[in-house]
């Protein structure tokens, strides 16, 4: 049946298909985050998201994963916003933008008067992105054209009986319709590496996961902390191992296809695991500081849907990808309803069963890709946080699926 | 997926308070709030709670000591730390991970200046 499913998305030069027409207004350094958010907030639309790295020193990372989101599929235009002495390569990432057939401006804050004049010129600017992105053609689009990522944040006990493993049936449904399906946060997996490395297409890439695995438990390691919040405690998980099976059973139950890095768009339908945490020695801290910058990876590598479950009920949504909020335990979402699209806690009291919770979810899904606005995006929600991090090219064991196409 | 059958319809009355997700699990999760003098029921013997237990929280399905494995999904989570009775919680005070150590609000303080 999922085969048949097709919504109109927006067509992108590079043969994606959006499923929003955002604009995105980013500042490219904190020093004009300010202005930027001023912009942003005179022009108060749904549709006009504000984003933005903080740093002024030079970050290869934060660059390729700017130049991802400003060319997102689900982006429709860009405004870029610099005070004029960072490091950030601000011609660089317009004329990459403008490569990829979408309209992009750049204002420079010490060129353009300062503050006042700046916000005036970037209100007009976006109005001009707005009428171009607008006449952009809406397409069929089916789901083997759509990317889903998922992420856990704010879990408890019962995530992983209930919420976590409904996304697992909804992914498992989405593979088998050829959709891209993608996991993540290796450090949150951490005693799962031999169990899940037994899932992977080929065992040259289940040596990869169990590298990656272990990578992400030194890197813990010397950071001095697992990814492991008080809030886990307090909803009943002990430790770090229990909190990773529970997050795990999000990703289903189809075979891994492959493993990728921010940024990578992965080749063909299927599920792949992204590895989130920095290669080398650890450096600039942890490896991704809240649940958002783990989105913000997701939605670099190409997702047009997060699926974000929780039990002790976060909030967040996101910038430029629609976030569908999925809440694992019953008490939780009866104090947070507002916040939240699909309650699994019904899975835990005896009224829904988990594949009638995997079809609300897949439902939610096709909906929001055809338009339906998440509960997250319609509360106005779009965090955006990207900082200092360093990765190698994945090895070519990695998307054994692309060697035999 | 599908639309629910007839075996796959919810059915209320069979939801235990507590829930054994794997049969080589020594573990229980509470999928209801337990408080002080409540019957849990394991493994078909009545057990009183001398405690409040909240929603995910775990309780010993057996008596486990030191050093036992715990077990979850049939899968390792850590490791007792010390002895428990069939029923009792089994959290932070009692198990600990064999991986990176947990944390707490008010635990992360002294763990930093330890390690």
């Amino acid at each position: 049946m999922s085969q048949a499913v097709s919504f109109f998305g927006w067509q992108r030069a590079d043969g994606r298909k959006g499923i929003r027409n955002v604009i995105v207004v980013a500042y490219l350094v904190e020093c004009a985050h300010h202005v930027t958010r001023k912009i942003v907030n005179h022009v108060n639309d749904m549709d006009v998201h504000l984003i933005g790295f903080p740093g002024c020193y030079p970050n290869q990372y934060a660059y390729e994963m700017m130049r991802a989101v400003c060319t997102h599929p689900n982006v429709g235009g860009a405004l870029l916003v610099s005070l004029g002495c960072e490091s950030m390569n601000r011609e660089k990432l317009l004329s990459e933008i403008r490569a990829s057939n979408r309209p992009a401006e750049l204002l420079v804050i010490q060129e353009e008067g300062g503050t006042k004049s700046t916000i005036e010129l970037g209100i007009a600017a976006v109005k001009r992105l707005q009428s171009e992105a607008a006449t952009v053609a809406r397409v069929p689009m089916q789901l083997n054209e759509l990317i889903v990522g998922t992420i856990c944040g704010g879990s408890d006990g019962t995530s992983g009986i209930s919420a976590n493993p409904a996304v697992g049936r909804c992914f498992d449904a989405l593979v088998a319709a050829d959709a891209i399906c993608i996991f993540e946060e290796t450090g949150e997996l951490i005693g799962c590496e031999t169990i899940m490395a037994g899932r992977a297409v080929t065992p040259e890439l289940g040596a990869e996961i169990e590298a990656c695995v272990a990578k992400a438990e030194h890197y813990y390691r010397v950071m001095g902390f697992g990814s492991f919040a008080p809030g886990n405690a307090d909803g009943g998980l002990t430790t770090l191992e229990e909190k990773s099976m529970g997050a795990y059973s999000k990703s289903g139950s189809s075979p891994i296809n492959g493993l990728i890095k921010p940024g990578d768009i992965p080749p063909a339908g299927g599920l792949y695991l992204l590895d989130v945490v920095p290669d080398g020695e650890p450096r600039f801290g942890f490896p991704n500081i809240s649940d958002n910058a783990e989105i913000i990876e997701l939605i670099a590598c190409g997702s047009h849907v997060i699926l974000f479950t929780t039990g002790r009920g976060s909030v967040v949504g996101s910038a430029i990808s629609p976030v569908i909020k999925i809440c694992a335990n019953p008490e939780t979402y009866r104090r947070l309803a507002g916040d939240m699209d699909v309650n699994a806690g019904r899975i835990l009291e005896g009224e829904a069963t988990l594949d009638q919770v995997g079809e609300e979810i897949l439902q939610n899904v096709i909906d929001v890709a055809a338009g339906k606005r998440s509960v997250s995006e319609e509360l106005g929600h779009q965090e955006f946080i990207l900082t200092y991090k360093a990765f190698e090219p994945i090895g070519p064991s990695c998307l054994p699926v692309r060697q035999i196409q | 997926m599908t639309q629910s059958t007839d075996s796959n319809a919810p059915q209320k009355t069979v939801i235990a308070p507590v829930i054994l997700l794997h049969p080589d699990d020594n573990i229980l999760v509470c999928v209801k709030q337990f408080h002080p003098g409540e019957e849990i029921t394991i493994d078909g013997e009545t057990l009183l709670s001398e405690i409040d237990i909240a929603v995910g929280h775990k309780i010993a399905r057996i008596n486990l000591r030191p050093g036992d494995k715990v077990y979850r999904y049939g899968a390792p989570i850590g490791s007792m730390t010390q002895a428990v009775a069939k029923g009792e919680h089994v959290h932070m005070h009692n198990m600990k991970s064999d991986y990176i150590p947990s944390h707490t609000r008010s635990r992360q303080h002294k763990d930093r200046s330890d390690a």
